[in-house]
């Protein structure tokens, strides 16, 4: 997992609450057994007609968010299935970073064991984002070390986020490695139990 | 005398293998249910370091999702049958238990473990599946991971968990006839949102909780994820232990009697505290139906579609608009008014032989709307089987539903069993997303009685009222 400290790239909006993770990836692009590829399958039905063509109302498919890394979206983003799918194709298509209100616990999870930093904001601070987003090519800096996310226009917000997530984001850590360092005191438990 | 505690607080200090400051507890993992779909890349990426599986004995794999239910040993997808001859390859090299396509024991993993006595009060269960919080119904800590989890627990048997906040759902009163614990659960989400749970793990006590039978309790926890929660669970009691007794893999003899002492002492004590309390009151709960795109989306079936132009805020505007749109509804709209062209009774919520027994009951003797296309799937190969020793699949035959195999079905629609784009389905299952149900499909969550009333009437109707007219010839 690559480490993730400062980053700064352009904004999707995303304007919808409740985004689930059947919307992120359709349940027929689940099939496959590698971890790699998903990008292409990213907001499929959204994306694309019964014909595969771009649907031109859908904001990923216009230009100026063709080189985006950042996703900023309504509240509640990824609830529902527990599909990790959903951060995997988030990370191929590209996304290093996604802003909401607020996340569906399994999938703030899945975000940060594949190195996408979540970040939660207020409700009116994602409101500007999104709005800046929509009107301009609008690059952000989003900064894991400090907490903080601003633009050169005068933005200033900051978030919290669980100690041991901004760790292993910011080291890249694989947590399994982690856990086996404690593997007498797991035989202990066992033995005990 | 000790502190108070809350079931999920025991459950959780008895789990704890460490603790440290600023970190998440390493919580241990007494059972871990594996599938077909969310399990390959884990397995990959324990070859990949050179790991290998702690404990094949405290994890137990099925096939489910993908599984057809016509003919379950003719996969026409390949890469279906590639996803499970993969789980097959996984469980044979790591030696893990496998109720595979062949197997009596197969069936949605959610309905399997409760049936086998692998699921207990006190273990803390997950699976890389979302409905894993089903099992909280016997006292368990059952939550859904992902697949970076679950190639955690299968190297090392635990977890980082951070300890969960605590939410009392209380439900208090006596659910009326012809209203299910399915009508129960989309209630209090339709009442409290999408998102109230998140967070939390939420405890359902009450006396209308008390009186639910293991399968209904199964219903109510496992649509707990649908509010945001990632598990929910009730204290067990005699119905619980009773459920339990002689199970496969429940203790025997008085080891079955130490440990119902010992899951006893897991009740909540009186006066812990819960970091939030809620309370319904079940005696005003009507049969529900959803009309939008998530499980929130909810109204009685007496009531109207709501109306955008009602609300003030601009978001909730609009997520109400695309929602009708989609679903292709007029506001205002009677529910009751809304023809359905499919009717789909299964799922890990809804597909226990509880359930079926209900909905046989609504269609004996009855006929399935010409209009619509009726699928019954049960929720395993045991449950298929004793509803064919009652005569449950010729009663549904009879009535013109299609009698299936085990398996999710169409509740995700990752195998064959998918509903055209535009068309409409009334659905004992848990998600009503976009394309949940196949591209462009549009889904209702309704009881299995509910859904039974509407294959016959080919239309949402009340079942209350339904069942008390004389059966048509």
């Amino acid at each position: 997992m690559e480490p993730i400290r400062t980053h700064k790239g352009v904004v999707t909006p995303l304007n919808r609450a409740n985004v689930d993770t059947d919307q992120i990836i359709p349940k027929q692009f689940l099939k496959r057994i590698e971890r790699q590829g998903f990008g292409q399958f990213l907001f499929y039905h959204w994306r694309f007609d019964d014909d595969g063509i771009p649907r031109k109302d859908f904001v990923l498919n216009e230009d100026k968010y063709e080189n985006s890394t950042i996703l900023v979206a309504g509240d509640n983003f990824g609830c529902g299935s527990s599909r990790e799918h959903a951060p995997w194709s988030l990370e191929d298509y590209g996304f290093k970073v996604i802003i909401a209100p607020s996340f569906a616990d399994i999938f703030y999870n899945n975000c940060v064991k594949n190195g996408i930093l979540p970040v939660e904001l207020k409700e009116d601070e994602v409101e500007t984002l999104l709005k800046k987003g929509a009107e301009q090519i609008y690059s952000i800096t989003v900064d894991l070390e400090n907490q903080s996310v601003r633009d050169d226009q005068g933005f200033e917000a900051s978030f919290s986020i669980p100690g041991y997530h901004k760790e292993m984001l910011l080291n890249g850590w694989d947590d399994i490695s982690i856990t086996l360092t404690l593997e007498e005191k797991i035989t202990q438990f066992e033995q005990g139990a | 005398m000790a502190q108070p505690k809350t079931i999920v607080e025991k459950i959780w200090e008895q789990h704890q293998v460490h603790q440290e400051e600023g970190k998440p507890d390493l919580l241990y993992i007494d059972l871990h249910l594996i599938h077909e779909v969310t399990s390959p890349q884990a397995f990959e990426g324990l070859r990949m370091k050179g790991r290998t599986v702690r404990r094949p004995d405290r994890t137990f794999a099925t096939m489910d999702h993908n599984v057809p239910t016509i003919n379950q040993l003719v996969v026409n997808d390949p890469i279906s049958k590639k996803q499970m001859e993969t789980l097959k390859s996984n469980c044979d090299e790591f030696g893990i238990p496998l109720a595979d396509i062949t197997h009596p024991d197969q069936g949605i993993v959610h309905v399997i473990g409760p049936e086998l006595g692998l699921t207990q009060p006190g273990k803390t269960i997950v699976c890389g599946d979302s409905h894993t919080s089903t099992h909280g119904a016997f006292g368990a800590l059952a939550f859904g991971i992902g697949t970076s989890e679950v190639e955690h627990v299968l190297a090392t048997q635990t977890l980082w968990q951070a300890p969960p906040k605590t939410l009392n759902v209380k439900v208090n009163g006596k659910l009326g006839t012809g209203v299910t614990a399915k009508d129960l659960i989309l209630a209090i989400i339709g009442k409290y949102g999408v998102r109230f749970g998140t967070g939390y793990v939420i405890e359902y006590t009450g006396a209308a909780i008390r009186n639910l039978t293991m399968e209904e309790r199964m219903t109510v926890c496992n649509m707990s994820i649908e509010a945001g929660a990632r598990a929910g669970l009730i204290t067990p009691d005699d119905t619980t232990f009773d459920y339990l007794r002689d199970r496969r893999h429940a203790p025997k003899g008085a080891d079955f009697d130490r440990a119902v002492e010992e899951w006893r002492a897991l009740a909540t004590d009186e006066g812990a505290e819960y970091d939030a309390t809620v309370e319904i009151n079940a005696d005003q709960v009507e049969p529900q139906v959803t009309w939008g795109t998530n499980p929130g989306m909810c109204i009685p079936i007496s009531a109207n579609v709501p109306d955008p132009a009602s609300k003030e805020k601009p978001g909730e505007k609009d997520e109400i608009s695309r929602a009708l749109d989609y679903m292709g509804l007029e506001a205002n709209q009677p529910i009751s008014s809304v023809s359905v062209e499919h009717v789909f009774i299964g799922s890990c919520t809804n597909s226990r032989l509880g359930d079926l027994r209900k909905a046989a009951g609504v269609v004996r003797g009855k006929k399935v709307n010409p209009n619509v296309t009726a699928l019954v799937v049960p929720g395993s190969k045991t449950v298929k089987a004793e509803a064919e020793k009652e005569g449950l699949d010729v009663i549904f035959k009879q009535a013109g539903f299609q009698w299936r195999e085990a398996g999710c079905s169409m509740c995700l629609a990752m195998n064959d069993d998918v509903i055209p784009p535009g068309e409409r389905c009334a659905s004992t299952s848990n998600r009503n997303f976009e394309g949940r149900q196949g591209n462009g499909a549009r889904t209702h969550l309704v009881s299995p009685e509910m859904a039974a009333a509407a294959a016959v009437e080919g239309r949402f109707v009340d079942v209350r009222t339904f069942t008390a007219q004389p059966v048509q010839s």
